[in-house]
């Protein structure tokens, strides 16, 4: 299994995550021999096999669709970064013509 | 008076029923050990000296009034995975390195409600994705039995803790090994129990479908005692099991003749240092004196356990780990241009270089083309190995190995190869794949290093775990040892 640096970058934007290009070549090595550990499970043949998602194959239980936590905005606001009037702040995302 | 550090929860809860000693004398004794002896294992990232002498002291009035608590008054430390009202929790990241949690887990609350005392907050692998405690924001932890060497991760803060008499014992969690590899590195008793048993709400997601919550402690019945407090079922963790916990306590002392012990051929075939081998022979001779029977069991699928756990718990990594956007709570980057460079430099920046390797893995293979190739495969290989499992059981009660491939490894060994570090886990990861409880116990010593055997056994059997590692432990003295730190 072999990444081309494009590949990489695809990954990197997909997860959102800022890598420096000089980053690239150890990068791409680590994650292939990560990727070759892996194709190990290539040798078993699993076409009839039903997958796995939960360890005891149980289902999600469901409750009544009610209210149950209380507000607690200020309480929660507080790790925020940026607060203003109650809300939650970021960079403008959409570009207003004068 | 004697070394209080040293006396079992039990002989503590007597003492503080007979006022022998108190609470606060109790909970001081630590306090001093920890402000005397952690800066040489920097085991804690936060030490809540005022909060724990303030609980010790209701815990005494408690005695006082005759309304004792089940583990009213025993001093503990708490992972810092684990989201604690009004305290920092960082889950060893840069991320949450800011982060005071607005509200407590289950777990903490247990133990609130069980009246320990809480001593801190223990290191740990950036958000428990680690075997070595190397790659903390808070600095790496060191092996109390060899200062150059790690205490195994990603719970090894709490292990260092507790190995070096710093708690009475502290909780933990096991997503591929997280509380068992420690455990066995320094030298402790460390329970994973049957996924879903522990409640995993407000435990920081690493990998969903196999966190579990646990503890380590000095032994096993110890660990009987805070695992029947931090267990149950909890309605706001909807994988959380609906089952009655057993009175792990009451049950430890049940004998064990005639239990089945199963060896598995692939782990036994696989080559081993010498000294790891020979201590597992000698533990089964102890076993088999017990009246415990061994049988060799065959485990075909195991061997694709480690592949489908580094797509699995990165998979689901990458979805958990995307709520740290720098918009919330936790970390932001300086001057973010717009909302896109906001969201990557914050998470360049905040997480540390093995928790992006395994985002950017699990991203990958949930990309568009690739999830049958890899996610899917991994969910049906998945399948293979826990029915190797159920079909062990028909004729075994329990599964034996060594718990890690080693003792533990000098600091910075294997922190340029990703894959050498992932090997750490290859005893322990095929429980968390099946949900099974696993148990690490102290069964030798190496040049000075301790070296642990782990049992697994069927679903919500933590009774059958605990009583075969009480029963050992009854006929061994390698959990009595304790490192010297002073």
């Amino acid at each position: 299994m072999s990444l081309k640096n494009q590949d990489l970058e695809q990954i990197a934007y997909l997860a959102r995550i800022n890598i420096d290009k000089d980053k690239f070549p150890s990068l791409k090595k680590e994650l292939e021999s990560i990727l070759e550990l892996v194709a190990k499970m290539d040798s078993v043949n699993t076409e009839s096999v039903v997958p796995m998602s939960h360890p005891l194959d149980l289902s999600q239980p469901l409750r009544k669709d009610k209210v149950t936590e209380k507000d607690d905005r200020k309480n929660l606001q507080k790790n925020a970064p940026s607060i203003k009037a109650g809300l939650f702040m970021v960079p403008k995302v959409i570009e207003v013509e004068d | 008076m004697t070394e209080l550090h040293k006396l079992s929860i039990k002989e503590k809860l007597k003492g503080l029923k007979d006022s022998t000693f108190s609470s606060q004398e109790l909970t001081e004794s630590y306090l001093k050990r920890i402000k005397k002896l952690d800066n040489k294992i920097n085991s804690f990232i936060t030490v809540l000296e005022e909060r724990a002498v303030r609980s010790a002291k209701e815990s005494d009035q408690r005695y006082t009034s005759g309304s004792a608590l089940p583990l009213d008054g025993i001093p503990i430390a708490h992972k810092d995975i684990f989201c604690t009202e009004g305290v920092l929790t960082s889950c060893g990241s840069r991320m949450l390195s800011n982060f005071i949690s607005p509200y407590s887990s289950t777990v903490v609350k247990n133990f609130e409600g069980s009246g320990s005392v809480v001593l801190g907050k223990t290191n740990m692998d950036e958000f428990a994705m680690g075997s070595s405690n190397e790659t903390s924001y808070f600095g790496e932890v060191k092996n109390p039995w060899k200062k150059d060497y790690v205490p195994g991760g990603s719970s090894g803060g709490s292990a260092a803790c507790v190995s070096a008499g710093l708690a009475s014992g502290a909780t933990g969690t096991d997503t591929g090994g997280s509380i068992r590899q420690p455990a066995a590195l320094c030298g402790l008793t460390g329970i994973k129990p049957t996924y879903g048993r522990v409640s995993r709400y407000g435990m920081i997601a690493f990998a969903s479908s196999l966190d579990q919550g646990g503890v380590l402690t000095k032994s096993a019945e110890d660990a009987a005692y805070m695992l029947k407090t931090m267990s149950g079922h909890d309605p706001k963790d909807s994988t959380s099991l609906n089952v009655e916990v057993p009175d792990f306590v009451k049950e430890i002392d049940k004998e064990i003749k005639g239990l089945r012990v199963g060896l598995p051929k692939q782990f036994f075939s696989m080559n081993m240092p010498e000294y790891v081998e020979q201590s597992i022979n000698e533990s089964l001779k102890v076993f088999e004196k017990l009246g415990v029977k061994i049988i060799d069991v065959d485990l075909p699928h195991i061997d694709l356990s480690l592949p489908i756990y580094y797509v699995i718990a990165p998979a689901e990594c990458s979805a958990n780990l995307s709520r740290y956007d720098g918009v919330k709570f936790g970390y932001r980057c300086e001057d973010p241009k717009n909302l896109e460079d906001l969201y990557m430099r914050t998470r360049e920046e905040g997480f540390g270089t093995e928790v992006k390797r395994r985002i950017l893995i699990g991203t990958y293979a949930l990309s568009a083309g690739y999830y049958d190739a890899y996610y899917l495969k991994a969910q049906k290989c998945r399948r293979l190995v826990a029915n190797d499992f159920k079909e062990a059981f028909k004729s075994v009660d329990l599964i034996l190995s060594p718990t890690a491939p080693d003792t533990s490894f000098a600091l910075g060994a294997k922190t340029s190869d990703p894959v050498e570090m992932y090997k750490q886990d290859i005893f322990t990861i095929p429980a968390n794949l099946a949900g099974l409880p696993g148990i690490s116990v102290p069964c030798g010593q190496h040049q000075g290093l301790p070296l642990g055997l782990q049992l697994v056994s069927d679903n919500l059997e933590e009774s059958k775990i605990l009583r075969m590692a009480h029963h050992f432990q009854l006929n061994t003295d390698w959990h009595k040892s304790w490192p010297e730190l002073d």
